[in-house]
């Protein structure tokens, strides 16, 4: 809502040198959200006169039309030899003799620093300049100059506050509730508080109208009380269509940001600025029969003023007449009963939509417009009359005609009243609020309060106040008006809290833990589209394919909701790639969204919407639950690149599958649980034999490996990259929770080193694991500390090396002892996966 | 060895008489201080010192002596020979502080030599500034919750209080996933949690709830379409509005330091009433101080606490919520909201591992 300051305070008495920013400091404190103050024409300085047109000489010679002009500024003029008429050369053609205009003389500065001088162009001294609005600041209209309406003003008057130079205008966003500050009278009566200053209010003063003569004004009727409970017609004839618009209306329409259009147009839009009543005028002679307000019949339809034709359904409130629908109530006007050029009977409708049926309306249609902004938030229930009478009086003043009439249809309603506790306000602010405060601020903002000393208090917001319907509601303003700042700060004492759930430590540690391997987390949108999962070979039948869509998405590349971190990671790591940084290591922790099997990338089309009145059953609860998918939290990297630069040491050391696993085994450490890798399973896009399974106590958490190198290449990554995804949510489950220290051994250690070749499919960690169950209770640690491959073992086949450690808590083992357990531990891996010792 | 000494006559024992110990201790010590390093002292303790030095030879002469003679050669051969292994001792301690002195310098290197063999990993800082957050509330007592990023839309909207036809309700604001009939959106706000607490807690209830929420904008320098809040809920008996200001003070301190101020606002949300904005005064904004907006809060809606159930005549609460990107752009000065999504390395890695 855009709010000149001029305006304003012919409804309010702002004191006199308060300053725009001021001002709309106060306004903040009423709740309105200040945009900006824009100074209208604040750097125009210098002689700005109005003139008038004397005569207009075309002059033909140049490739532009040109005209030279002698314009009467009178008593402005400087010129003794001749008073009044200066010679003007002028681009703009919008203009005849007699025409009332804005004239800059010689040293004044318009907007952008044009400084106006005497000069002599196309052929002529021209002696000042024919102003138009964008050379003066007033706006972005530079196609003609400006041309006041007669009578305007003198001649040689300063034109400056006849434009509107110095006003201010302030650009204020009005939150939802506060609907009534869609208007002058609103803001007027918010700052009246504030300043402590009585306001004229236009939307509760009735103007007089001639008294109705010349036949019987439009009928009107209403079929949907429940969508209307208020509906006004008043009929003037005779209106003069070519009247133009007072200049102050204008300005004052092109300072709130609408764009003056008619007379009768641009009464309807100031009216609603000035008192919040959207109005709409039908040309008379175009309608058929009575107005009648309706529901609509399915598959009517309709053309509005925007000139898109519209089908309708039942939930829309119509404006019809015999033929059917000619407007959308409250929302838009139809295109057939529109004002035009020659219209001089108008029927002015003026009414009471119900908000949500305006809502339901606008949103359906996706039609926001000045009057649904105003319908949706809530019109002053009464005002509808006042308002008509204020624009009949507007449209006969300037266009003339005279008035025939009003219809109306009006239901009774009964005023709202809400009981209040006069110490509620107190309570919920924290500092007592006494009675008598809280009924004159009541009073402040409209409300009457039955008997100021009841309890509780019985109050009856204003007509303009519908968003008025709970104690809580009075409470805010009770304490808005009081102000915030009044309030003091106070700390309320929490019940005692338990910290951080295990849970959210561990995700704490893992991220900690990750970053400390050197990788660097990434947070990407969890959006994905078919494409993605196709370069990385995920197949169609792949669980990962079943993903939910969005109705709405961003992209239409992208619409579904990811499964597997995967693909966004792997986009950042292409990002980083691209921008020149060729080593990677990234991570990213969030969720996936995965539907369960009877769930549909569509969802259901009836979903449970349980009442709000109370709380929700525990059967409904658990049928909201079953809506939504399964939202696992993961965890994945991705690795490219070098993970050890080359450097003075000596060469870089390339990132590969174990980097993945790493960063797995890194995770399981973080969360504390104890991860088994195997050679198992190799989904997509990991490389079958570079990948491995990822195991917490006997579930499938995650994989980790080099991606296959037709999806690197398919995905645009670089050659090897590595990467891994855990199902951290359910590592986190396993989690094995406070340790139990073990008692440590100050025994000496006895270190044996054993070499067993085995077949080159053996995996390590089953050999290791031969070992461990070989060895028994006196093994305190092994190592695998080399592979060897090579001519000292039979191809197809490896060597490895183990450090086995062994110690007892009681004793220091004898060398007897020692050999056997190492003797015990070769042979089983010799029984369990066909090892030989190496010598 | 010389002759046996028949007649017991030191001075006869020629290598027993006082010129020959002192020229033998003058020898000794003219060799050791000729050492010039600890190979040569080595060299000199072998000829002087050793089983074989002229003093050694000599002390075993003082066995041959007659008895009276025994105590004056043994004392002036003892004295001689401690003198040596003296001057020995020093020479030592003089020769290896001249060694390590070399081998230090010999030794050293250029430290200044570049070692980023590890390079240094990152958590991204809407991850640590969203911790440093739930901290400060965890200090006051309060718990961390959190909710589904796909949620029903009845939590998102109906128990806030958002109706049917509410504007936040189109699809210019809202994913909806499956279809804009599914019943389930992605959450436009952390609310949601709220309501899931209420529902799941006992009273009193003092959550903090930071998250991911979603709205359909595109991406620019100032919008995306994921960002994240951090909601607090508090409901309990006697909860007000000072108590709200108490809370967002201490909130905005602990972020901000110890000068920052909150200004209030009158606002309006369908979940809160009374409803409030605030603003902070960032001491250390970058170009100055200033006044920044913050978040929105407002006490509870008494529908609110209805629909979950909650006797507002009884309890009351207060919520509040704030946008994790936008405290880190102003605390940060970030200017481009893309540099937060976009996942460029060196964005994270300004920051390490804490903001």
């Amino acid at each position: 809502m855009r709010i000149p300051l001029s305006w304003l305070r012919e409804y309010v008495d702002l004191p006199a040198d308060e300053s725009p920013d001021a001002i709309g400091d106060r306004m903040v404190r009423c709740g309105l959200e200040l945009e900006e103050i824009v100074a209208v024409g604040a750097d125009v300085t210098g002689p700005l006169v109005v003139g008038r047109v004397l005569d207009v000489e075309e002059l033909t010679e140049f490739k532009k039309p040109i005209r030279f002009c002698h314009v009467d500024v009178g008593a402005a003029n400087g010129h003794p030899d001749t008073p009044g008429v200066r010679g003007i050369v002028c681009g703009a053609s919008n203009f005849v003799a007699g025409d009332l205009v804005v004239v800059a003389l010689p040293g004044a500065v318009l907007s952008g620093g044009f400084a106006i001088a005497t000069r002599e162009t196309y052929g002529h001294v021209s002696d000042g300049m024919i102003c138009s609005e964008r050379e003066l600041g007033l706006g972005e209209d530079h196609d003609g100059i400006i041309v006041l309406p007669q009578g305007t003003a003198e001649i040689g008057v300063d034109a400056g506050p006849v434009v509107g130079l110095g006003d201010h205008v302030l650009d204020v966003t009005v939150t939802p509730d506060m609907g009534y500050c869609l208007s002058m009278r609103g803001v007027a009566r918010e700052l009246a508080h504030q300043y402590a200053v009585p306001m004229r209010d236009p939307g509760t003063e009735l103007v007089e109208l001639a008294a109705p003569e010349g036949g019987d004004p439009h009928s009107c009727g209403v079929g949907d009380l429940e969508g209307s409970h208020l509906f006004t017609l008043r009929t003037i004839v005779g209106f003069d269509p070519s009247a133009p618009s007072p200049y102050w209306m204008r300005r004052r329409l092109v300072m709130s940001g609408m764009r003056p259009v008619s007379l009768a147009v641009d009464v309807t839009n100031y009216v609603m600025l000035e008192t919040g009543q959207p109005l709409h005028a039908f040309d008379r002679a175009k309608l058929r029969g009575p107005i009648v307000v309706r529901r609509a019949r399915t598959g009517e339809t309709v053309e509005t003023l925007d000139h898109v034709a519209r089908t309708l359904d039942d939930a829309d409130l119509l404006i019809t007449d015999d033929r059917g629908p000619i407007g959308l109530a409250g929302t838009m006007g139809g295109l057939d009963t529109e004002v035009d050029a020659t219209t001089s009977d108008l029927a002015l409708e003026a009414a009471h939509f119900a908000p949500a049926v305006v809502a339901h309306m606008s949103r359906r249609h996706k039609l926001s417009s000045e009057a649904s902004r105003r319908f949706e938030r809530g019109v002053d229930t009464v005002l509808a009359p006042y308002a008509s009478a204020r624009a009949a009086a507007l449209l006969i003043a300037h266009g003339g005609g005279h008035y025939v009439g009003m219809t109306a249809v009006e239901a009774p309603r009964d005023p709202v009243t809400i009981s209040l506790d006069p110490a509620l306000p107190g309570r919920v602010a924290g500092i007592p609020v006494d009675r008598a405060a809280v009924v004159d601020r009541l009073a402040a903002v409209g409300a009457a309060v039955a008997d100021p000393s009841s309890d509780p208090l019985l109050v009856t917001p204003p007509t303009w106040r519908p968003d008025l319907t709970d104690p809580a509601d009075l409470v805010e303003e009770v304490l808005r008006l009081g102000g915030y700042d009044a309030i003091p700060a106070t700390l309320p004492k929490a019940r005692a809290g338990f910290g951080l759930t295990e849970a959210q430590r561990a995700t704490r540690r893992v991220g900690r833990a990750l970053a400390g391997a050197g990788y660097v987390e990434g947070l990407s949108y969890p959006f994905v589209g078919a494409p993605e999962l196709d370069a990385l070979g995920i197949a169609a039948d792949d669980r990962r394919r079943h993903a939910l869509l969005l109705a709405n998405p961003i992209s239409d590349e992208q619409p579904a909701l990811r499964t597997t971190l995967l693909p966004g990671l792997l986009s950042t790591l292409r990002r980083n790639v691209g921008r020149g940084t060729s080593d990677v290591a990234i991570f990213e922790a969030g969720s996936v969204f995965l539907l369960r099997e009877e769930q549909s990338p569509r969802g259901v089309t009836d979903p449970p919407r349980p009442h709000v009145e109370g709380r929700p059953s525990d059967d409904d609860l658990a049928s909201l639950e079953a809506l939504l998918p399964d939202q696992p939290l993961h965890v994945a990297v991705a690795v490219a690149g070098l993970r050890e630069p080359g450097g003075w040491w000596g060469p870089g050391q390339q990132a590969t599958w174990s980097d993945a696993v790493e960063a797995a085994r890194v995770v399981a450490d973080a969360v504390g649980v104890d991860l088994d890798v195997c050679r198992g399973s190799t989904p997509a896009p990991w490389h079958p034999g570079r990948c491995a399974e990822l195991v917490v106590a006997g579930q499938v958490v995650g994989y980790a490996g080099e991606v296959a190198p037709r999806a690197c290449e398919k995905a645009g990554l670089p050659r090897r990259t590595s990467v891994m995804e855990l199902d951290l949510g359910k590592m986190i489950e396993h989690a094995r929770g406070p340790v139990a220290s073990a008692p440590l051994s100050s025994y000496p250690v006895a270190k044996e080193d054993v070499a067993l070749v085995v077949d080159d499919d053996i995996p390590a960690s089953s050999v290791e694991a031969a070992l461990v169950a070989g060895a028994g209770p006196l093994l305190e640690s092994v190592r695998l500390f080399d592979v060897y491959t090579g001519e000292q073992v039979e191809p197809g086949r490896k060597s490895l090396a183990f450090a086995l450690r062994f110690r007892a808590s009681d004793r220091t083992l004898t060398v007897d002892e020692v050999s056997a357990a190492r003797d015990a531990a070769v042979g089983c891996a010799i029984a369990a996966v066909g090892a030989v010792q190496r010598a | 060895m010389s002759a046996p000494n028949k007649s017991f006559d030191p001075v006869e024992v020629a290598t027993l008489s006082p010129d020959a110990i002192d020229a033998a201790v003058s020898d000794a010590r003219a060799a050791i201080d000729a050492a010039s390093d600890l190979d040569a002292l080595k060299e000199a303790r072998l000829g002087h010192a050793g089983d074989r030095s002229p003093l050694a030879l000599a002390n075993r002469e003082i066995g041959a002596l007659p008895p009276q003679a025994k105590a004056e050669a043994g004392k002036r051969v003892g004295r001689a020979r401690a003198q040596v292994r003296e001057a020995l001792e020093r020479r030592q301690v003089e020769l290896e502080d001249e060694r390590d002195v070399r081998v230090l310098v010999e030794e050293s290197v250029d430290v200044t030599l570049p070692y980023d063999r590890r390079p240094a990993g990152a958590r991204h800082p809407l991850t640590t500034i969203q911790e440093r957050m739930e901290d400060v509330f965890v200090a006051m007592g309060w718990e961390i919750a959190e909710g589904p990023e796909a949620e029903a839309e009845w939590l998102n909207f109906d128990a806030l209080n958002i109706g049917p036809d509410h504007p936040a309700r189109t699809m210019q604001d809202t994913f909806f996933v499956g279809s804009e009939a599914s019943g389930v959106v992605l959450r436009t706000h952390t609310s949601p949690v709220q309501i899931r607490t209420m529902l799941d807690r006992p009273l009193p209830i003092y959550v903090a709830c930071p998250g991911k929420v979603f709205r359909t904008d595109e991406l620019d320098a100032t919008h995306t379409p994921v960002f994240h809040q951090i909601e607090g809920l508090v409901v309990d008996e006697c909860i007000t509005v000072a108590d709200l200001k108490g809370t967002m003070d201490h909130f905005a301190m602990a972020m901000f330091g110890p000068e920052t101020r909150t200004r209030w606002r009158p606002s309006y949300f369908p979940f809160t009433e009374p409803s409030l904005e605030f603003d902070i005064w960032f001491a250390s904004a970058k170009g100055g101080a200033r006044w920044i907006e913050w978040g929105g809060c407002g006490m509870v809606n008494p529908r609110v606490l209805a629909a979950c159930g909650i006797d507002s005549n009884r309890y009351s609460g207060f919520a509040f919520g704030i946008g994790v990107e936008r405290t880190l752009m102003f605390r940060h000065d970030v200017t481009d909201m893309r540099d937060m999504v976009e996942g460029d390395i060196r964005f994270a890695t300004q920051f390490g591992q804490e903001v």
